[in-house]
């Protein structure tokens, strides 16, 4: 592990170049520049809104302010979440060119795509905070536990696409299968909803890692509370185990991916 | 332990014909497949074959060193060994120092960027810092002679362009060891100068070279030691001449026969007044002998010689009967040596030797070899294209204008 993080450091200028193209280039040419960012938060938050109200209707009880509040608050990191694995997994295979013809650590890769993707999640990050503060959601120390979440969030993230970029390089049909998985991702963690609904398999879905983050980003932003540290602290857990597992997988197939392109 | 600024020892890469697995969906029946024994055992390590085998040399700090072979003899695995971008099977391959190579030079380029930012890009993943390239960023540009476009996006250039960018920012990389493949040939003609000096430069500077090539002239001029591969193995390892005789010395083994059964070349040789040899001045005498042997009998063969140039465009031929003599008549088993002397009138430049055997009263080819033989001619500066006509200058004077000359004013007015 230390070699590859120092063989990192090494190229991070190369990293940083990496990470800059990917940006440049996604809003070189297009209409909507930084709108893009927010583009995917707002699908989803209408679409909460949407399963809220149908939520509201069945049980008879009112939609809450608080709650289309966690909705849009959890949305950002999910979007983040879903665009970092999307681009994370197709890095190498779209990068291939360069695969085969020069040598450089191949970690940059999905890293840089992943980096990529959060200049969108600090802009939407951004434009959420302004709403808000304008719909009257106050300010509170536990915000201060938000680094920490994204960092959690990010390890697993880093640990997806470093893992998916390697596989979709010897399978190509593994794209697919993530694409297919990310489309209905929204349903199989507290995007919409709220975990403590699904009453006793409240545990089963919290046994997603991201989950716990996702409940965390809410309880803190929208309940002004503390989060699950228990909770929090298996999704850590988890995501640097799986993250050690990737990293040591990636390591051991990277002598091959120039010939398997 | 030594200064050697390249060691490969004992590499051997192996690589596997045929598909590989690379879907899911193939992969499951496959598996199901293997556990089922629906496939004989073994026919895995059957499909793989060994790509190197063995190879070893050491580049010594500051040596331009060669590496020459046929197609598919293990030049580019080798290239791509040393890089990194793929490791060895076993063996090691130990680079002091940074290396950069130049192969697919604008490999990192993005066509929507535009040529500045590709520097920057490019650059970094060429192996610079940032910084170093902010330093050489007007002398990149400079080299390249592209200020007026640099800042629109490359999909813009033209191929020329594209690859004068490419090369430029490659060759201000300033390695330790420099990988060269065959990039000295983009741009026009300009350009190609610029790039020789500047490879020439950075040999005099003490880089490491490594030459991968099919251009023998290059790697006979720059590279004083070389290394011949054939069929991944190290043929020869030693003194570049060397190596080029044995090269196309065993180039004669490979010929296809084409046209004769019945009569057919078996030999032909370039020789000094010393014996076989492959470099030769401007200007020297030359032996081109040719041996054929009938298999049955023949009585109106004529023997012919060509030269042509590197791209097989004819310059010179001579034949048995144009030289005097009249048709050869050979009886089956009988074999016929003839040497022609030639004086060298040729300029620099790679050379092919063409044998043919004619009818003498019809003119129908018996039997034709062509690339029987090449050799490499060193020119004097002065002169350029492929022959040598001895130019002196024998006038070259600066004139006044001429008062009355039409079509220049004069300056009374």
């Amino acid at each position: 592990m230390g070699s590859a993080l120092r063989e990192l450091i090494r190229h991070r200028d190369l990293l940083y170049m990496l990470t800059w193209r990917e940006i440049k280039i996604r809003y070189k040419q297009s209409i909507m520049g930084a709108l893009w960012a927010l583009l995917m938060p707002l699908v989803i938050v209408g679409a909460g809104v949407i399963v809220r109200f149908a939520f509201a209707n069945l049980s008879g009880a009112p939609v809450q302010k608080a709650d289309i509040a966690a909705v849009a608050v959890k949305s950002a990191p999910y979007a983040f979440m879903v665009a970092a694995i999307r681009f994370g997994t197709s890095s190498l295979i779209s990068n291939a060119n360069l695969l085969t013809k020069v040598y450089m650590p191949r970690l940059i890769f999905p890293l840089a795509a992943v980096f990529a993707q959060s200049l969108d999640f600090v802009i939407a990050s951004a434009a959420l905070g302004i709403f808000l503060l304008a719909v009257g959601i106050g300010l509170s120390v536990q915000l201060l536990w938000l680094p920490l979440l994204f960092c959690i969030l990010l390890i697993l993230v880093i640990g997806m696409a470093i893992l998916l970029s390697a596989a979709s390089l010897f399978f190509r049909d593994v794209k697919y299968l993530v694409e297919a998985l990310l489309t209905f991702a929204v349903f199989f963690m507290p995007v919409f909803y709220d975990s403590r609904m699904m009453g006793r398999w409240e545990t089963a879905l919290l046994l997603n890692p991201v989950s716990p983050v996702l409940e965390a980003v809410a309880a803190t932003i929208v309940g002004h509370r503390a989060p699950d540290l228990a909770w929090l602290g298996y999704s850590l857990a988890f995501g640097l185990l799986f993250l050690t597992v990737s990293l040591a997988t990636f390591r051991k197939l990277e002598p091959y991916f120039a010939e398997s392109v | 332990m030594s200064d050697a600024a390249l060691e490969v020892q004992h590499v051997f890469k192996k690589f596997r014909r045929g598909e590989i697995y690379d879907s899911l969906r193939d992969l499951i029946p496959a598996l199901s497949g293997r556990m089922f024994r629906a496939r004989p055992d073994g026919e895995l390590t059957q499909r793989e074959f060994w790509a190197l085998q063995d190879v070893s040399f050491e580049v010594a700090r500051g040596e331009a060193f060669g590496i020459i072979g046929d197609n598919g003899a293990g030049k580019s695995t080798m290239l791509k060994l040393l890089t990194g971008i793929m490791r060895p099977t076993s063996g090691s391959i130990q680079v002091r120092g940074r290396l950069s190579a130049l192969i697919e030079v604008s490999a990192g380029f993005h066509p929507d960027l535009t040529g500045r930012e590709n520097i920057f890009l490019n650059g970094t993943i060429l192996g610079l810092k940032r910084d170093e390239i902010r330093r050489r960023f007007d002398e990149i540009v400079a080299f390249s002679g592209l200020e007026a476009f640099i800042d629109t996006p490359v999909k813009r250039y033209s191929s020329g362009m594209f690859a004068r960018l490419g090369f430029s920012v490659a060759a201000h990389v300033d390695p330790d060891v420099l990988l060269v493949d065959e990039v000295l040939s983009v741009g026009d003609y300009i350009f190609q100068r610029k790039c020789v000096e500047r490879m020439t430069q950075v040999i005099e500077r003490g880089t490491t070279v490594v030459f991968i090539s099919h251009n023998l002239r290059a790697v006979g001029n720059l590279c004083k030691r070389s290394l011949l591969l054939q069929r991944g193995t190290v043929a020869m390892l030693g003194p570049t001449s060397d190596v080029l005789k044995r090269y196309l010395g065993g180039s004669q083994e490979r010929r296809a026969l084409e046209g004769g059964r019945d009569l057919e070349i078996t030999r032909v040789l370039v020789q000094n007044e010393h014996g076989p040899a492959v470099e030769f001045k401007s200007g020297d005498r030359m032996w081109i002998t040719v041996e054929a042997r009938a298999h049955r009998r023949h009585d109106d063969v004529s023997v012919v010689v060509q030269i042509v140039d590197d791209r097989n465009y004819p310059l010179f031929d001579t034949c048995t009967d144009r030289l005097g003599r009249e048709a050869l008549i050979l009886e089956a088993g009988q074999r016929v040596t003839c040497t022609f002397e030639v004086e060298l009138g040729l300029a620099e430049g790679t050379f092919h030797v063409d044998g043919y055997l004619f009818r003498y009263t019809t003119n129908e080819p018996y039997d034709r070899w062509a690339t029987a033989a090449t050799f490499f001619v060193a020119g004097p500066a002065a002169v350029r294209g492929p022959v040598n006509l001895h130019p002196r200058l024998t006038a070259c004077e600066v004139l006044e204008p001429l008062a009355m000359e039409p079509g220049v004013p004069s300056p009374a007015g």
